[in-house]
């Protein structure tokens, strides 16, 4: 019989979008609480300074203040701490200074809290804020990661000598890289930035914290991408309140892009507060606080060394990065640049040789973390700059020069994985795949004579390419934890079939876009062969869904929706239990197929509906067979999931003006098998324009004085709707051999894959007329390619 | 000192005294407790706070509510009538315009304002248009096929409308 409730595979339309299209939706800064309060913070105006004095009495008798803290009062509490422990080379363990929920003596960026007011409303807040008088010292700061090591330089904090937070290395040992590099045809060298971003999801950071006296129990709104491990950091390492006293939920949220991942200090000082007040209290970042807070991304200072033979092969990699980690380490800081980015140096290339060398590094800036890609768009871009001026170098097609380098087709099931040279193994991968399709998508010969035709009319025609790999699915908590990280990384899932045959999924993955509510639905629904409408996902509530470790690193559908396969098994399994003495069979005689429990070979068959009435109401019931349909499961990964891609960009570059218009972007990706295709493509689509952003747009700015000078939407410049091209998307299926539905993730790679291949489009534009340039910095604005053509 | 105001939102008429500080988008959601508007920014910016005055689009962020004194407003929550999705709405759902939902309602108001004054915008017109409109997800290719969905389904409803007329 065919399934009438097959899902999988289909452009299913999404559940959630009802309340969203209609102004349902239910925010944090959405919800008001009985008695609630409203917060307002005084932040340091000064990148780097000491706290002299700070007098609250006048701000203290102002209308509707409720009550006011600073540092002295929360300096007995821990800080906020990094969840991922890298060491030095040495083997010492890297610095960890305090992270305090409000400065005492000093504030180390612009922005870094001294107090915080709380009122009965958002207006009287402000007001007060203001009447807050601080004196400040300013210090001399330091913005920049590479001179922030060098002797002399301004000191974030006083017990970090040359504000290192670790060096570490990556790879075959140094000496044999130099030596690969040394011996080899031809050396394409780089030095380049990889600028910092604001990650800017639309919806602000908002919390809102309540006490409840009668139960001593607390609960926390906020608008994280994962509420339990919010709870855990913030009980377990600054509060020390029993996990079981409190609550946390992230009800809808406005995108993440990683920076909605880490455990802030607003989220733990809130907590704290509302017991202090005993009434609930709410804070909502402002845009500009957004912009000074939310953690950044990406800024890396590189020196890159690509080998190569006379025949293009790559023969050694070498690389040297600085990594700006902010004034304090973010949850996930110190792993970014180095787990999430060292590894990834093999790329798609079978190069035999590779070291990579990263310092991590405290300035007077907002901290660093992970933001969409984190740390493999970095590694990314930095491989694909490099093969592709190789190329140019060596006078190979672009083209060719990778599918001379891709390591040849694996599946991972016939044979292993393929081993890098940086610790990680690749699971299954058909690199050759993507790059033919997309060559035959864009028509890539017809493209290159266009160039050339163009070229003679005085018009500059790009075409560049990027071709990627990320590792995603975190990730196998052994793995990782031998890594340094402080956390297992599985994932939860419970059903709950309830008396009536519907079904309650609870998924310690959480949604803020990516579509879980309508993606797992169609997972379970398809394989109990029930109606979605049957199905419903529970999420961001850690009263409710038993435990989860969130949504990041393009994890959910790989991780947690493998966790929901176990307790689909198990469910399934125990149904047949159930079916079998209903029908005086043997449960070995039970098949599951389209919602019914059929014995094999007959047409006897009991519907899934009625055995879950059954198993609730066991009046008719198997001996020694526990009553009700409910299972939970937990699932921790075999390996990263490896999803790959090629991404091609077309520009035109005015001679005159150095503008840069976008003519065609195309991508090919691989993210193993698909659930919901139209779901996949917005993924990639939203992705590629965060990378085109990157590439052309976007860069935070900060001056000598630690000044983030476009900390608003005013003159932080996003890519709008009129400065992108419509983008078209392919798809090959390489499906993942170690996960139960075979899926890789699709979360990242469009960010992660397309930033290289608009830079490298620019480069060939302006390579096709002539000019011999090997970087411009990013973002690409008119400015800097016109000075590039002047050159 | 308090300002007496009286407006119409989504067709109901409300009167309050209001700090003459008050935003018109804090009117909108603390007072009325109409939260589908929301607060991306506070520069004028995002468009996430766009609502239509006076059946115009605008953002609320930045005007006082004492400057919708005698205006009418429709927030998101007015866009659907009887129920019913307006076409808009619709080709947000239909061309998956909308992945975290929060800029969404801004989009939609703004959307309808400019199939309203322009309905049969091109890709080019309606990219343009979406200018004022920060979305971070959708990378607005399908926020784009979504505003042409709505498009071409109030066009032919339109053409029916003529025809049944003539």
């Amino acid at each position: 019989m065919s399934n009438i409730n097959s899902f999988i595979g289909k452009s299913v339309k999404r559940v959630e979008d009802i309340r969203f299209i209609t102004g349902r939706g239910n925010y944090t800064d959405d919800i008001v609480l009985q008695g609630q309060t409203y917060a307002c913070f005084v932040r340091s105006p000064y990148g780097h300074a000491k706290v002299l004095n700070i007098d609250i009495s006048e701000a203290k008798s102002m209308p509707g203040v409720v009550a006011i803290f600073t540092g002295a009062d929360v300096a007995h509490i821990n800080g906020v701490p990094c969840g991922w422990q890298v060491n030095f080379k040495n083997g010492d363990l890297m610095k960890e200074p305090k992270h305090p929920l409000l400065c005492t003596d000093r504030t180390r960026h612009a922005g870094d809290p001294v107090a915080i007011v709380i009122a009965e409303s958002k207006g009287q807040a402000v007001d007060a804020a203001e009447a807050v008088q601080v004196d400040y010292e300013e210090l001399s700061c330091v913005v920049d990661a590479a001179k922030a090591t060098m002797p002399g330089a301004p000191l974030v904090h006083d017990d970090v000598p040359n504000n290192i937070c670790f060096d570490w290395a990556l790879g075959n040992p140094i000496a044999e890289v130099d030596e690969a590099i040394s011996k080899s045809a031809h050396v394409t060298s780089l030095e380049f930035v990889n600028q910092r971003l604001v990650p800017n999801a639309i919806e602000p950071r908002s919390y809102n914290a309540a006490y409840d006296r009668t139960n001593d129990k607390y609960t926390l709104y906020t608008s994280s991408q994962n509420p339990h491990l919010i709870r855990l950091l913030m009980c377990a390492f600054v509060l020390g309140i029993p996990e079981h006293k409190v609550r946390v939920v992230s009800p809808d949220v406005g995108g993440g892009f990683g920076s909605k991942i880490f455990h802030y200090t607003e989220e733990a000082l809130l907590t704290w507060a509302s017991a202090k007040i005993n009434r609930p209290v709410k804070w909502t970042s402002e845009r500009t606080e957004s912009f000074l807070l939310d953690a950044h991304g990406r800024d890396h200072i590189t020196k890159a060394d690509m080998g190569f033979d006379k025949d293009g092969k790559i023969t050694a990699l070498r690389v040297k990065t600085y990594a700006n980690l902010g004034a304090y380490l973010s949850t996930f800081a110190s792993c970014v640049p180095t787990y999430l980015h060292g590894t990834l140096m093999q790329g798609l290339y079978t190069t035999p040789k590779i070291n990579i060398d990263v310092t991590g590094v405290f300035t007077n800036t907002t901290a660093v973390d992970a933001y969409r890609g984190a740390g493999r768009p970095e590694a990314t871009y930095l491989l694909e700059r490099l093969i592709e001026l190789g190329a140019h170098e060596l006078k190979i097609d672009p083209a060719e020069i990778r599918f001379r380098n891709f390591i040849p087709p694996f599946n991972g099931v016939d044979e292993p994985g393929y081993q890098t040279q940086v610790a990680l193994q690749y699971d299954s991968g058909n690199y050759d795949g993507v790059l033919k399709l997309a060559l035959e998508k864009l028509g890539y010969a017809d493209l290159r004579k266009a160039q050339q035709e163009a070229s003679k009319n005085g018009k500059l025609l790009g075409i560049g390419f990027s071709a990627y790999i990320e590792a995603c699915g975190i990730a196998p908590s052994a793995i990782v934890g031998a890594l340094g990280a402080r956390a297992g990384l599985y994932e939860v899932g419970q059903i709950r079939v309830q008396p009536t045959g519907k079904v309650s999924v609870f998924t310690g993955a959480h949604s803020h876009g990516q579509g879980h509510e309508t993606t797992f639905a169609q997972v379970v629904a398809d394989k109990f062969g029930i109606p979605m409408e049957d199905v419903a996902i529970i999420h961001g509530d850690s009263d409710t869904v038993a435990f989860g470790m969130g949504t990041y690193g393009s994890r959910s559908l790989a991780v947690g929706g493998s966790a929901l396969m176990l307790s689909i098994e198990k469910i399934i399994e125990k149904g047949k239990l159930i079916a079998a003495h209903k029908m005086e069979v043997s449960a070995d005689d039970i098949e599951y197929n389209s919602g019914q429990f059929t014995v094999k070979g007959t047409n006897k068959s009991v519907a899934f509906g009625e055995v879950a009435l059954t198993a609730y109401v066991p009046h008719v019931y198997p001996k020694d067979l526990e009553p009700g349909l409910d299972f939970s499961s937990f699932y921790d990964p075999k390996n990263f999931t490896y999803p790959f891609g090629v991404h091609i960009a077309v520009v035109e570059v005015d001679k005159e003006t150095g503008k840069v218009t976008m003519k065609k972007f195309l991508t090919v990706d691989d993210v193993g098998n698909i659930i919901n295709p139209m779901i996949v493509e917005g993924q990639i689509h939203g992705g590629v324009v965060q990378g085109i952003g990157q590439a052309l747009f976007e860069g935070a700015e900060y001056n000598e004085h630690g000044q983030l000078t476009n900390a608003s939407y005013m003159n932080y410049c996003m890519p709008r709707a009129d400065d992108v091209t419509s983008i078209e998307t392919y798809t090959q299926v390489t499906p993942c051999p170690h996960n139960p539905l075979g899926v890789k993730g699709a979360g990242e790679a469009g960010t992660i894959g397309s930033t290289p291949a608009v830079v490298n489009a620019v480069l060939d534009a302006l390579w096709s007329g002539g000019h011999e340039v090997k970087d411009i910095p990013m973002p690409l604005t008119s400015e800097r390619v016109w000075k590039a053509m002047q050159s | 000192m308090l300002v007496k105001i009286s407006v119409t939102v989504n067709g109901v008429s409300y009167t309050h005294e209001v700090e003459p500080r008050m935003m018109l988008v804090q009117y909108l959601r603390d007072v009325l407790r109409l939260t589908g508007t929301h607060v991306g920014c506070d520069t004028s910016s995002c468009g996430a706070c766009n609502i239509l005055i006076n059946g115009t689009a605008a953002k609320s962020c930045t005007l006082l509510a004492v400057q919708a004194d005698q205006c009418s407003l429709t927030t998101i929550e007015g866009i659907a009538t009887d129920q019913t999705l307006h076409p808009v709405q619709e080709g947000f759902r239909e061309c998956h315009g909308l992945q975290c939902g929060f800029c969404t309602p801004g989009m939609i108001v703004t959307a309808v304002d400019i199939l309203n004054h322009n309905p049969h915008a091109n890709e080019h017109e309606i990219r343009e248009a979406l200018e004022g409109n920060f979305c971070r997800c959708t990378g607005y290719h399908n926020i784009v096929k979504a505003v042409q969905y709505a498009a071409d389904k109030m066009n032919s409803v339109n053409q029916g409308k003529k025809e049944a007329i003539a």
